[in-house]
């Protein structure tokens, strides 16, 4: 989906027949990212398609380098690299993490995943497509548009009242786990807690292998 | 000219970054040495066997590159590079001098320093998970849950220096650092450090590695090169984590003489806290895996956050 995304900024541009080396490193990485996130939607191999995730979203965050977003870029780094990707082994490494091929590990919805996919990156590539259809950001001028300064600014001066809605649905979810994970607790008998676990019906959703 | 001041930034960093975990290779077998009243490698190289760890980099270049039968061989092949190089990285921005004595000025370098630090991690999980062996899987399942306990400690600490410097930059940290900065983040400090170390899998946070329980947890399956850069990449790791401590904590470069001396004043710094990581290493047990997490968890996240809440306190009475 970058692929086609930085095609299209790149035909914004004033010089498309004559991309400079930024636009056509940006291209190259678009294409190893989609190739990335394809190849861990289709691969057969459970960590390995995790690892190749770390690839397509790292491929992410260099594009986003390029674009001189910065912060965005680190962040990116920290949160989905450093923290998702590990939660996400250390999940499947508790479980199941065979080596090889799982062919039991393929779900039917082949087809509806499919199209929600392809829907969301149509969706996507118009909306950006048509928001910056031919605008021309010079990324070399005066002021860089990602530093962390800007953006610091821009996210508490502009955007502050999404930023502390989502920080409450965020802190709303953290205390959501907190209760999942202490029901858990209760239902296996540890202490007399078992009557207030016995009303909770979300017990299954606690054994997600988070212990 | 640019391109050249780039390469030369770039050499002396790749210099660096070769020679400096094997200093700290070397004290650690000396000083582990005196302090269990033994005097450590005496012969390689002649004096006080300098030159041991050359030996031990020869003997490991000769062994026989060993993968399991059953092993993923790409990732199981891959995943020292993985481990090594984001330490690499880090150096890269890391300033040791005043005007310029850095790599590259990041702008983000804090969020920079700590998000590719973490990423090494994924090095051990490969490892642990493409060897086909019980205690490796054991080692990597422990590495990725402390990995996941003390990122959050150690960004906190982290974050509170830059509220008190009102920049992410690690020049910028360090041209706003003042004296008192030190009594006043001590404690952001301390925990910077210790999830450092937990982070590094150093002792007393080795569970992961733990010999007498899993072998040698992740590395047990690897031999010759890719053990020995495993090994590197532990010690490039003490490396990293001491000069970050200085640089964000004890005020990296300044001290008497900053203008012509500061690099020294840098290393300086980051070498006593070498030592203590290896002293560390020598005086405590190995905390047992629920001691770790809960460590993590109820002590070192609430400090953290005591310290930015006192940052904040403090950054807001001084204006």
């Amino acid at each position: 989906m970058s692929a086609t995304v930085s095609l299209a900024a790149a035909s914004g541009t004033p010089g498309f027949l004559s991309p400079t080396g930024v636009e056509i490193l940006f291209l190259l990485v678009g294409l190893l990212t989609l190739g990335a996130a394809i190849t861990a939607v289709t691969t057969r191999q459970l960590v390995h398609a995790a690892l190749w995730l770390v690839v397509a979203l790292g491929g992410i965050a260099v594009e986003y380098l390029l674009l001189s977003a910065e912060f965005i870029a680190w962040v990116q780094v920290l949160i989905y690299v450093g923290a998702v990707v590990v939660l996400l082994l250390f999940g499947l490494m508790l479980t199941r993490a065979p080596i090889g091929r799982s062919p039991d590990a393929d779900s039917g919805n082949r087809p509806v995943a499919l199209a929600v996919a392809v829907t969301a990156a149509a969706v996507l590539v118009t909306v950006v497509v048509d928001a910056f259809r031919t605008t021309w950001i010079d990324l070399e001028g005066g002021a860089p548009q990602g530093t962390t300064d800007v953006t610091g600014r821009i996210l508490f001066q502009h955007w502050v009242l999404p930023f502390e809605a989502l920080s409450v649905l965020l802190l709303a979810a953290l205390v959501g786990a907190i209760v999942l994970s202490r029901r858990g607790n209760g239902r296996n008998g540890t202490d007399g807690d078992a009557g207030a676990a016995g009303t909770g019906h979300g017990t299954g959703a606690a054994d997600g292998g988070e212990r | 000219m640019d391109v050249l001041d780039v390469a030369w930034r770039l050499l002396a960093v790749l210099l660096a970054f070769l020679v400096l975990p094997l200093v700290v290779g070397q004290a650690e077998h000396k000083v582990m040495a005196h302090m269990q009243g033994r005097v450590g490698p005496m012969y390689a190289g002649g004096f006080h066997g300098w030159a041991q760890l050359v030996a031990d980099g020869v003997k490991f270049a000769q062994k026989e590159d060993v993968v399991p039968a059953d092993a993923d061989r790409r990732v199981f092949q891959l995943a020292p590079a993985v481990a090594l190089i984001p330490y690499l990285l880090v150096l890269i921005a890391i300033p040791v001098g005043p005007n310029g004595m850095v790599g590259q000025v990041i702008d983000a370098g804090i969020f920079f320093v700590l998000a590719v630090m973490g990423v090494g991690v994924l090095g051990s999980l490969m490892g642990g998970w493409a060897s086909a062996n019980k205690f490796s899987l054991l080692g990597g399942l422990r590495t990725a849950a402390q990995l996941m306990a003390y990122e959050l400690p150690l960004l906190l600490a982290a974050a509170s220096v830059a509220m008190a410097a009102g920049t992410l930059s690690l020049p910028g940290i360090l041209e706003a650092f003042e004296w008192w900065w030190v009594p006043w983040q001590i404690i952001g400090a301390l925990v910077f450090f210790t999830a450092g170390l937990a982070e590094l899998q150093r002792p007393p946070f080795d569970a992961p590695i733990a010999d007498s329980e899993i072998i040698f947890g992740a590395y047990t399956e690897y031999t010759g090169l890719r053990f020995a850069l495993f090994l590197l990449a532990e010690y490039a790791g003490i490396v990293i984590l001491c000069a970050l401590t200085t640089v964000l904590f004890l005020g990296g470069w300044h001290g008497p003489f900053a203008a012509d001396l500061g690099w020294l004043w840098t290393l300086l710094k980051t070498s006593v806290l070498a030592f203590v990581v290896i002293w560390l290493r020598v005086s405590y047990p190995r905390l047992r895996e629920d001691q770790l997490q809960k460590l993590a968890w109820t002590v070192l996240v609430p400090l953290a956050l005591f310290q930015i809440a006192l940052t904040g306190v403090v950054k807001v009475v001084i204006q």
